[in-house]
């Protein structure tokens, strides 16, 4: 009883520090992530409540063959989107943050800012906005296909084309954090480096590629994984460009979990749905951990 | 170095370097400029059509100067009776979310960074490990959940799963990782209690970190959108995502309100932004690179 009280009195302070957030993560994220696993191999009904399917994996079976496997080109789309938007997300990070590193703070900071405003406004805003440029008949990007005198492009209503369109909206959002983090990242890097190599008679590329690149490796592996995860779960930009979507040309994943939980109130399917976007995203977060653990430190 | 001062302790060092000669120096001014104006322009083009008097369809020569008249915004207002209450109800969300943030995570990241208890580990490994569940999974049982306690439609919906954003917790750790513990123990040989120690002298050093989070869970919640969308059914009850959104189908024809109404949306972030510019940029670094 005693050794209680001791551990409590010694103790009891920190575990009522954590108590709000602990109860909240357990209440909020840890309940309802393992209801939905067992919901996943369910029949589910608001009415009626949930009833095991048979086969137990049919939810996963039927989530990939539903529609002509219509899931398959959801994953499809958003693999596609990630491998573009990501790849344009360091490039363009990584070459904005080198740009605005020689530049004075007061001029930095302008461009720091500068990029990351539009990142405070939400994806849906964006969205519509960029709904509104590639409108058919006054959008702006219709209006340059006009000026430059080449035929009207189908931006949002092509199905070769839809896809490409919202993609390119996500690259020409400069990626705010890249730029931040590369930045910061660039700004610690010992300048004795830079001017060891300046001896050595390297030039500024050289001292670019040979120094600052390699040194950014561990910021860039976060982005990589930090952008991979927001392009896996890519949903408003597409809800609102597209609402009905172009065929299944702009499914993806996210408006496919969306669709069938919450339009068609077939819950068993998109949880089974949802679980194979957790799998994919924790892929990607071992994948990381993997990396880190031989990071090199400078 | 002041200009650039960041709200870690240690200031980083950011090292001057000049390329030497000008074909460099006007390359990148143009990429700069360029991708400066590619980054800027669809916020721009949204506030330049939605401060322009528009009634129907917009020009077919796209609007790139306003014409600085609150037409729109007006109409917006006068016709829609429930844009108002939409604002309110992001507002009230925001705050809610944003006070639990700011005083249970600093609570939660001064126990995981300066105290020692059994399961300590445990316990942050477990909860920085939900930072890769994707929210997406939690939405099916949320929905029911919110259904059988009658909360679909009302703002507790969104209150309460709000709370469970465990970012706050990872960032605070870090912030009070640095601060020094001589403090802590001074304060105790003073005899202060636990929570006095918290009170006095952990949170008000922790401020800065303390405002860098209010501001991104402020913004994160004020731009929230599926969850919204999902457990809000009612127009008055909408929040601003939800009903601007909403905006196309029943203002079909008008765009100056659809305009307005998303230009009246994002307005508050942006100036959010350019006041607290600072701690967006700094907490952004912090959550991430000490990680």
């Amino acid at each position: 009883m005693i050794a209680v009280q001791q551990f409590f009195k010694k103790h009891g302070w920190s575990y009522l520090f954590i108590a709000p957030s602990l109860l909240t993560f357990a209440l909020f994220t840890l309940f309802p992530v393992l209801w939905s696993f067992v919901i996943s191999f369910q029949d589910y009904s608001l009415v009626r409540g949930g009833t095991w399917v048979t086969p137990i994996y049919a939810n996963y079976a039927q989530a990939f063959t539903l529609l002509n496997g219509i899931f398959v080109t959801s994953i499809r789309n958003t693999i596609l989107y990630t491998v573009f938007t990501v790849t344009a997300n360091i490039l363009i990070g990584l070459i904005l943050a080198s740009l605005i590193q020689p530049l004075g703070n007061k001029m930095r900071t302008f461009f720091r800012a500068a990029y990351y405003l539009p990142a405070v406004t939400s994806a849906l805003i964006i969205g519509l906005t960029w709904a509104y440029i590639y409108n058919a008949q006054w959008g702006f990007a219709t209006y340059m296909t006009r000026a430059f005198g080449l035929p009207p492009i189908r931006f949002l209503s092509d199905p070769d084309i839809a896809l490409t369109s919202i993609t390119l909206s996500a690259v020409l959002t400069i990626p705010a954090t890249a730029i931040v983090l590369f930045s910061a990242a660039m700004g610690s890097i010992p300048k004795e480096y830079y001017e060891a190599a300046e001896l050595d008679g390297a030039n500024p590329i050289q001292r670019w590629w040979n120094i600052t690149v390699p040194l950014l490796k561990s910021t860039t592996l976060y982005l990589v994984v930090l952008y991979t995860i927001a392009s896996f779960e890519v949903f408003e930009r597409i809800y609102i460009m597209v609402p009905s979507g172009v065929g299944n040309s702009t499914q993806t994943i996210v408006t496919q979990i969306y669709n069938n939980g919450f339009k068609e109130f077939d819950f068993g399917i998109a949880s089974a749905q949802a679980f194979v976007l957790f799998a994919m995203i924790a892929v990607i977060a071992i994948f990381q951990f993997r990396v880190l653990r031989s990071d090199v430190e400078y | 170095m002041a200009t650039d001062a960041s709200i870690f302790p240690q200031a980083i060092e950011i090292p001057q370097r000049r390329f030497t000669f000008d074909g460099w120096q006007i390359f990148a001014w143009v990429v700069l400029i360029v991708t400066t104006v590619i980054a800027l322009f669809p916020m721009y083009w949204l506030f330049a059509n939605a401060f322009t008097p528009i009634t129907s369809t917009p020009p077919l020569t796209p609007i790139l100067i306003p014409a600085f008249r609150l037409d729109n915004f007006e109409r917006l207002l006068v016709n829609n009776k429930f844009y108002l209450n939409w604002m309110i109800n992001s507002l009230l969300v925001a705050f809610v979310v944003t006070a639990f943030h700011a005083v249970f995570d600093t609570l939660a990241g001064y126990a995981f960074a300066k105290k020692r208890f059994p399961g300590r580990n445990l316990f942050f490994v477990l909860i920085l490990s939900t930072l890769m569940i994707p929210i997406h999974v939690t939405f099916i049982p949320l929905y029911i959940i919110n259904r059988q306690l009658g909360l679909i439609d009302s703002l507790w919906a969104l209150i309460l799963p709000g709370t469970a954003w465990v970012f706050g917790i990872f960032l605070m750790r870090q912030y009070i990782q640095t601060l020094p513990s001589e403090l802590i123990d001074a304060a105790r040989i003073d005899g202060a209690s636990e929570f006095g120690v918290f009170r006095h002298v952990i949170f008000p050093l922790s401020l800065p970190a303390v405002a860098a989070l209010a501001i991104f869970t402020f913004v994160r919640s004020w731009n929230d959108f599926l969850w919204p969308v999902i457990a809000l059914n009612k127009p008055q009850n909408y929040t601003l995502t939800v009903g601007v959104a909403n905006l196309q189908g029943e203002f079909m024809t008008d765009w100056g309100i659809i305009f307005s109404g998303a230009a009246l949306a994002a307005l508050p972030m942006v100036v959010f932004f350019l006041v607290f510019q600072k701690y967006f940029l700094d907490g952004v670094r912090m959550g991430a690179l000490k990680g």
